[in-house]
């Protein structure tokens, strides 16, 4: 196998395990728009991080933490908040557009940053993205229960000493790391879609919380492994086959829950 | 010794003032219930004694090592996420009583079950139970009966009334369900804000500020009080309230009452309250 392809194949395989538990959280806590928001923010942060000499990937994270942060004081106000979201989603992605259009000589390759690059992936790329995935990976298992309770009640958890703001925060921090490392491997566009679709196909198969997020990381793996196969049997750009592929897995998960409830 | 106490608490949201200086604790062993209108700060007095607010002023003193449990009005549980009984009762940490907890509930067994599968009142017996697991000194219960129809809430209540005399916890509810509180409580706290009195059910009955509140009738008639609950079990969830004012109603009518009417149609004694 040549060694582009391994490291194709590492690259997905590290934002793979990272997006999938992030995603049922996200799913979760219904923050699709605010994932989206996040992604979208990180071209904007491609396009400042490339016109300053900047590391793209710190550009993306800083900026995709910015908007993040935004966002959740949005969503912390609660309901009727999804205008405003839905506001900032798309003009985070506008404006970073038209950014990447301004910056001179053209040194950005859009469609890379829209789709994703992941057959040009390079070593120092593979320690960023499993160094991210690995810190998300971290953060969300430290956390984990606390999450989870103050996801299912605030004031349950502030009852039991947990501060549902700092939790926040560290979803938005862990999302803001996630954005920045799939951004060469699926695209500004499609990172939510890898977050939320894995996800959704393990619903159908988990009975708890961590059951879901472990299944995710799974249909995860697999949609990244299988979209590459996809992607270099039909020349069809990786970062869409990707999702494609979760999007089959989400389909199977549905016939299975399907037969499951037939069964007695 | 109280477990718990406000003092001065003050709290306010966009300008409004929420909370108005209010001043009350729960001792050990007794049932305090918070009864009040819509909008009156029931629920924004009970987040700042769990500590889920921070009051603009004054303060809540609990008593040193205090365990506290405490039974949300609801849980925010999205579809999307799968959930055990045994699950929800291990967060955020495992707790060794589990399920002795559960069956002292009445949902032993229950563990395996999916959370979004229980009915409203077995899903507040699972978080009753979940707050017993911890050992709790004070139990805190932000409107357990909503959802109930009549003979759950009186059910639940009578749960809840085991549970102190079993543990000697001190209870605090919050509560629309006046008829069955008053028959529930040792302390009742009527707010409006500010707390407008409280005492005995029997004080309370007879103050005139509660009775301004909520539209007692004249003449030592009690009882215009309004139940709102869904009929789930018909597969037909339409709301329905009715009013009532009645006559005066005991303490034993209390129950009897609740049990007696089932479904909560059909009220021999039912009148429009118009104009109280």
């Amino acid at each position: 196998m040549p060694e582009f392809l391994i490291r194709a194949a590492l690259a997905g395989v590290g934002v793979a395990l990272a997006a999938g538990p992030l995603g049922a959280l996200i799913l979760w806590r219904r923050l699709v728009y605010f994932g989206d928001a996040t992604a979208h923010a990180a071209l904007l942060g491609v396009a400042l991080a490339v016109a300053s000499d900047l590391p793209v990937v710190l550009g993306a994270g800083i900026v995709a933490l910015a908007v993040a942060a935004l966002a959740a004081r949005l969503t912390v106000r609660g309901r009727g908040m999804e205008t405003a979201l839905g506001v900032l989603a798309h003009g985070a992605l506008a404006l970073g557009l038209v950014a990447v259009a301004l910056i001179p000589g053209a040194r950005v390759d859009l469609s890379a940053l829209l789709f994703g690059d992941i057959l040009a992936v390079t070593g120092v790329d593979l320690a960023v993205i499993w160094g991210g995935a690995l810190a998300v990976l971290a953060l969300l298992a430290w956390r984990w229960n606390r999450l989870v309770t103050a996801t299912l009640s605030e004031d349950l958890a502030a009852a039991e000493g947990i501060d549902p703001d700092r939790e926040r925060m560290i979803l938005t921090l862990a999302l803001a790391l996630v954005v920045a490392v799939a951004l060469k491997v699926v695209g500004a566009l499609l990172i939510t879609a890898l977050l939320i679709v894995p996800a959704a196909a393990a619903r159908g198969l988990s009975r708890t919380p961590e059951g879901m997020a472990l299944a995710a990381a799974g249909v995860a793996v697999a949609a990244a492994l299988g979209g590459l196969a996809l992607s270099l049997s039909t020349d069809a750009p990786a970062g869409p086959s990707v999702v494609v592929a979760a999007v089959v897995a989400f389909a199977l998960s549905l016939v299975v829950g399907g037969v499951r409830q037939l069964r007695p | 010794m109280s477990l718990i106490a406000a003092r001065g608490l003050s709290a306010a949201f966009g300008g409004r003032r929420v909370l108005d200086r209010v001043d009350m604790d729960v001792a050990r062993g007794e049932i305090v219930t918070l009864v009040g209108p819509n909008g009156s700060g029931k629920t924004t007095l009970v987040r700042a004694l769990v500590g889920a607010l921070r009051p603009d002023a004054g303060r809540v003193d609990r008593a040193p090592g205090l365990r506290l449990g405490y039974v949300p009005q609801r849980l925010a549980l999205d579809p999307a996420m799968p959930l055990t009984v045994d699950r929800l009762m291990a967060l955020p940490r495992p707790a060794p009583d589990a399920g002795a907890a559960l069956a002292r509930v009445g949902m032993g067994g229950a563990g395996g079950r999916q959370v979004a599968d229980l009915s409203g009142g077995q899903l507040q017996r699972v978080l009753l139970a979940r707050a017993l697991a911890g050992r709790p000194d004070l139990l805190v219960l932000d409107e357990p009966a909503q959802g109930l129809d009549q003979p759950g809430t009186a059910a639940f209540y009578r749960l809840v009334e085991e549970v102190r005399a079993d543990t000697g916890a001190g209870v605090l509810m919050v509560s629309h369900d006046l008829h069955v509180v008053m028959a529930a409580s040792d302390r009742v706290i009527c707010l409006n804000g500010h707390v407008c009195c409280h005492g005995t059910p029997e004080v309370v009955r007879n103050a005139p500020e509660y009775r301004a509140l909520f539209g007692l009738g004249t003449g030592g008639a009690l009882a215009l009080y309004r139940h709102v609950h869904d009929h789930a079990h018909d597969g037909d969830a339409h709301d329905h309230a009715h009013d009532h004012h009645g006559h005066d109603h005991g303490h034993d009518h209390g129950h009897d009452h609740g049990r007696g009417h089932g479904d909560g149609h059909g009220h021999a004694p039912r009148q429009r309250a118009a104009g109280g």
